[in-house]
C-alpha cells in the first residue's frame, strides 16, 4: 500500500508538471500579449513592462524560472521590502529566518495583487460553496439512488429515475435564473446575489448540487442493483441479518465505489471555482479568473488557475484510489 | 441421398433460423425504444426541434437580428400577468410574443433561430469526438504494449486538464483574428468558414478535441477485447495488413457502443455550447445562440425575468429531449445497464 502510494505520488508530479507544460505552451500560442490594449500603450511603457516582468527571456527560461518560483523556497535573513515579484503563498518565520515558498507570480491584469492574493482571497469562497453543493449532492442523490435501487420496477423508482433525468437536464445556466426568479424576485425570500449570509449561500449551492445529486443517484442505484445480487448478500440474509443492515452494513459500502469515482473530478470541479454559478449569484470566486485570464493573457494567472484546478484534482483522485481498499476489501494494491 | 438432401434441409433451416435471431437484436431494440414512453417523447421532441431549426426563417416572424431600439424591453400583455413584478414600469408591445431584448430584437424569433446552433452542435460535436477519439483508441488499443501504454498516459493527463479551461484556452487561440488576415493560408481558409457560419466552426472543433478521450478509452477496451478473438487471426492468415484488419474487421464490431455512448453524451455538448456562448466566446453576434441569451438576459432578471427564462426553457426542454431519448437507446440496446448514467 505504501509503495502504492508513492508511485502515485511520483505519478502525480509527472502529470503536474506535463499539465503546467502544455498550459504554458497553449498560452503562447494564443496571439496577443498582455499589455495589448484597445488604446495602445506606447512602446516605451510596453518595452518597461515585459522587461519588469521578464517577458523578454527565451521560453524556455520564462517556464523554468516559473517552476522554480514555485517549488523552490526562498530564506532571507534580513526584513524585504514587500513587492508584487517576490510575494510567496507560504510566508512564515523560523528563528529570524523569513522562509517564502510557493510564489504563483503577479498579476498582469490587476496591477496590485499577485496571484498568491488570488488564491488567498477567492480560493476559500469558491471551496465553501464547493463543498456546500457536494453536500447536497450527496444528501439527495445517495437516498434516492438506494430507494430506487431497492424498489426496483416500482413507481418509486421510475419518479426518482425520472426526478434524476430532469436533474442532469438542468444545467446551472438554466437553473440559476429559475431560482432567483422564483426565490428572490416573485416570493422576494432569498437574496439574488451576493456571499456573506447563509442565506446567499442557498440558492448557488442548491443549484450547483441538484445537476450532480441527480448524477450520484443514478449511479448509486446502477451499483446497487448489482451489488445486491452478489452472494455474500445472500450469505448475509441467510444468517438472518436484519434487511436494514444488510444493505446499509454490506451493500452499501461495496456499491459506493461508483460514487466515490465520480467524486473525485466533482470535488475539483466544484471547489476551484464554477464560473456559470459565480457569476449568476454574483459570487466573488475563483470560477471568473478561469475566464478573463485568458481573454487578458495573464499568464501566470491561467498558469496558476490551472494548475490549481490539476493540484486539486490529482489528490482527489489519489484519496478515491485509497477508499477503493478501504470500501471494498477484496481490492488490494501492490 | 435422400438422407443427404434432408440434413442439407436441416442446415439450410438452422441457417434460416439463426438469420431471423440476427435480425430480431435490432428489431427487439426498436420494440424495446418504442415502448419506453419517455424515450419516444424525447425523440418526437428531438424531430420537433430539428424541423424547428430547419424551417426557422418561415416560423419566425421577425428577423433575429433586426433591432428595434425604440422597443427594447418590451413585453407584451400576457406576460405581465406571469411576471407581475415587472408591472409599472415595462412598456407594453403585442406585437413581441415573448417580449423584446434590450436592444429590441424579437425573442421568440432569436429563440426559434438559437435551436440552430444547439442542434448542429449536438450533431457535430459527436462526429467530431468520435472521429478523433476512435482512430485514437484503435491505433492504441491495436498496436498495443509500449504504444498503447505511452498513447493511455496521455490521454490520463489529458483528463486532469479541465475541459473548460481547455476549451476556452482553445477557443482563445482560434478566435484570435489578428493573424488571419493573409488570405490563402489555412488559417485564414478556417476563419472565413467560421465566419461565414456564425462562429459554430470553431466550436465544433473545440468541443471535439475536448470530448475525444472517453472515446478512445472506451473504443481501446472494446478493442483488447477484440484483438485476440480467432476471426483477426483467421484475417491475419489470409495475409490481410494491419490498416485493413482494423478498418474491415475492427472497426465495425466496435461501432455500436461507441454510437450509443455518444447519444449519450449529447446533452454534455449543448450545454458546453451553452456555455461557451454564456462567456462570450461562442457564436458571433448576433448569431442567436440560448447561452449568449440566458447571459445578457441573467444581467437584467429581476427587472426583465423573460428575458433568461425563456431561453433557459428552450435549452432544458432540448437536454431533456436528448437525454431520454439517449436513456432509451442505452437501455434498449443494453436493458442490463438501465440507470447507469454512463
Amino acid at each position: 500500500m505504501t509503495r502504492y502510494i508513492i508511485r502515485r505520488m511520483l505519478w502525480m508530479f509527472v502529470v503536474l508538471f506535463v499539465v503546467s507544460l502544455i498550459t504554458f505552451t497553449l498560452q503562447h500560442a494564443v496571439p496577443g500579449g498582455p499589455f495589448d490594449r484597445e488604446k495602445k500603450l506606447p512602446k516605451e511603457i510596453i518595452a518597461n513592462l515585459e522587461n519588469k516582468y521578464r517577458l523578454n527571456d527565451p521560453l524556455w527560461k520564462q517556464y523554468v524560472d516559473y517552476l522554480v518560483d514555485i517549488l523552490v523556497p526562498r530564506f532571507s535573513t534580513e526584513k524585504e521590502v514587500p513587492s508584487l515579484l517576490t510575494d510567496a503563498l507560504i510566508r512564515f518565520d523560523i528563528g529570524g529566518v523569513h522562509v517564502k515558498w510557493m510564489n504563483f507570480g503577479p498579476s498582469y491584469a490587476s496591477r496590485a495583487r499577485t496571484v498568491n492574493d488570488i488564491f488567498k482571497a477567492q480560493l476559500p469562497v469558491s471551496a465553501q460553496l464547493g463543498v456546500l453543493a457536494l453536500c447536497i449532492a450527496l444528501t439527495i442523490g445517495i437516498p434516492m439512488g438506494i430507494l430506487a435501487a431497492l424498489k426496483q420496477n416500482t413507481k418509486w423508482d421510475y419518479l426518482g429515475m425520472s426526478v434524476a433525468i430532469f436533474g442532469v437536464s438542468v444545467p446551472v445556466i438554466v437553473l440559476g435564473p429559475f431560482l432567483i426568479w422564483i426565490f428572490a424576485v416573485s416570493l422576494r425570500w432569498l437574496p439574488a446575489t451576493g456571499w456573506g449570509t447563509w442565506q446567499q449561500a442557498i440558492m448557488p449551492s442548491v443549484a450547483l448540487g441538484l445537476g450532480s445529486s441527480a448524477l450520484i443517484a443514478r449511479l448509486t442505484r446502477a451499483s446497487l442493483l448489482q451489488v445486491i445480487r452478489e452472494d455474500y448478500i445472500r450469505t448475509a440474509r441467510a444468517k438472518g441479518l436484519m434487511e436494514r443492515l444488510v444493505v446499509i452494513r454490506h451493500a452499501l459500502k461495496n456499491s459506493m465505489i461508483p460514487v466515490v469515482t465520480v467524486l473525485g473530478p466533482l470535488f475539483a470541479a466544484l471547489t476551484t471555482g464554477t464560473f456559470v454559478a459565480e457569476t449568476i449569484f454574483g459570487i466573488p470566486g475563483m470560477g471568473k479568473f478561469f475566464v478573463t485570464s485568458i481573454g487578458n493573457r495573464d499568464y501566470p494567472v491561467i498558469m496558476g488557475t490551472t494548475l490549481l484546478y490539476a493540484i486539486f484534482l490529482v489528490i482527489a483522485n489519489l484519496v478515491v484510489d485509497i477508499t477503493y481498499a478501504w470500501l471494498d476489501p477484496r481490492i488490494r494494491y501492490t | 441421398m435422400a438422407v443427404q438432401e434432408s440434413a442439407i434441409g436441416q442446415t439450410l433451416e438452422r441457417v434460416k433460423i439463426k438469420e431471423r435471431k440476427q435480425a430480431s437484436l435490432w428489431a427487439d431494440a426498436l420494440y424495446r425504444l418504442l415502448r419506453n414512453r419517455a424515450a419516444v417523447m424525447g425523440g418526437l421532441i428531438a424531430i420537433g426541434l430539428i424541423l424547428v431549426a430547419i424551417f426557422a426563417p418561415w416560423i419566425a416572424p421577425r428577423d433575429y437580428a433586426t433591432q428595434v431600439l425604440a422597443d427594447n424591453n418590451r413585453m407584451p400583455s400576457w406576460l405581465l400577468n406571469v411576471f407581475p413584478s415587472a408591472k409599472g414600469y415595462v412598456q407594453i408591445s403585442e406585437g413581441y410574443l415573448l417580449g423584446a431584448d434590450y436592444v429590441g430584437r424579437d425573442l421568440f424569433s432569436r429563440i426559434i433561430y438559437g435551436t440552430r446552433v444547439s442542434l448542429s452542435v449536438a450533431f457535430m460535436g459527436p462526429l467530431i469526438a468520435l472521429l478523433v477519439g476512435t482512430v485514437y483508441g484503435t491505433i492504441s488499443g491495436f498496436f498495443g504494449g509500449r504504444v498503447d501504454n505511452l498513447m493511455m498516459r496521455f490521454v490520463d493527463i489529458m483528463y486532469a486538464f479541465p475541459t473548460l479551461l481547455l476549451i476556452i484556452l482553445l477557443m482563445a487561440v482560434f478566435r484570435s483574428t489578428t493573424q488571419a488576415t493573409v488570405p490563402g493560408t489555412l488559417r485564414y481558409t478556417l476563419t472565413s468558414i467560421d465566419a461565414r457560419v456564425g462562429g459554430m466552426f470553431f466550436i465544433y472543433i473545440g468541443i471535439g478535441l475536448t470530448a475525444w478521450m472517453g472515446m478512445a478509452r472506451l473504443a481501446r477496451g472494446q478493442i483488447l477485447s477484440l484483438r485476440e478473438k480467432e476471426f483477426i487471426e483467421a484475417a491475419r492468415t489470409i495475409g490481410a495488413g494491419n490498416v485493413r484488419i482494423m478498418v474491415r474487421h475492427i472497426l465495425p464490431n466496435i461501432l455500436g457502443p461507441l454510437i450509443v455512448a455518444e447519444t449519450l453524451a449529447i446533452p454534455t455538448y449543448i450545454s458546453y455550447e451553452a456555455f461557451l456562448s454564456f462567456i462570450g466566446l461562442g457564436v458571433n453576434p448576433p448569431t442567436p445562440s440560448w447561452g449568449s441569451m440566458i447571459a445578457e438576459g441573467a444581467m437584467s432578471i429581476r427587472s426583465y425575468p423573460n428575458q433568461a427564462i425563456f431561453p433557459a426553457m428552450a435549452l432544458a426542454l432540448t437536454m431533456f429531449a436528448f437525454n431520454f431519448l439517449g436513456d432509451g437507446l442505452r437501455d434498449a440496446f443494453d436493458p442490463r445497464l438501465r440507470g447507469t448514467g454512463k
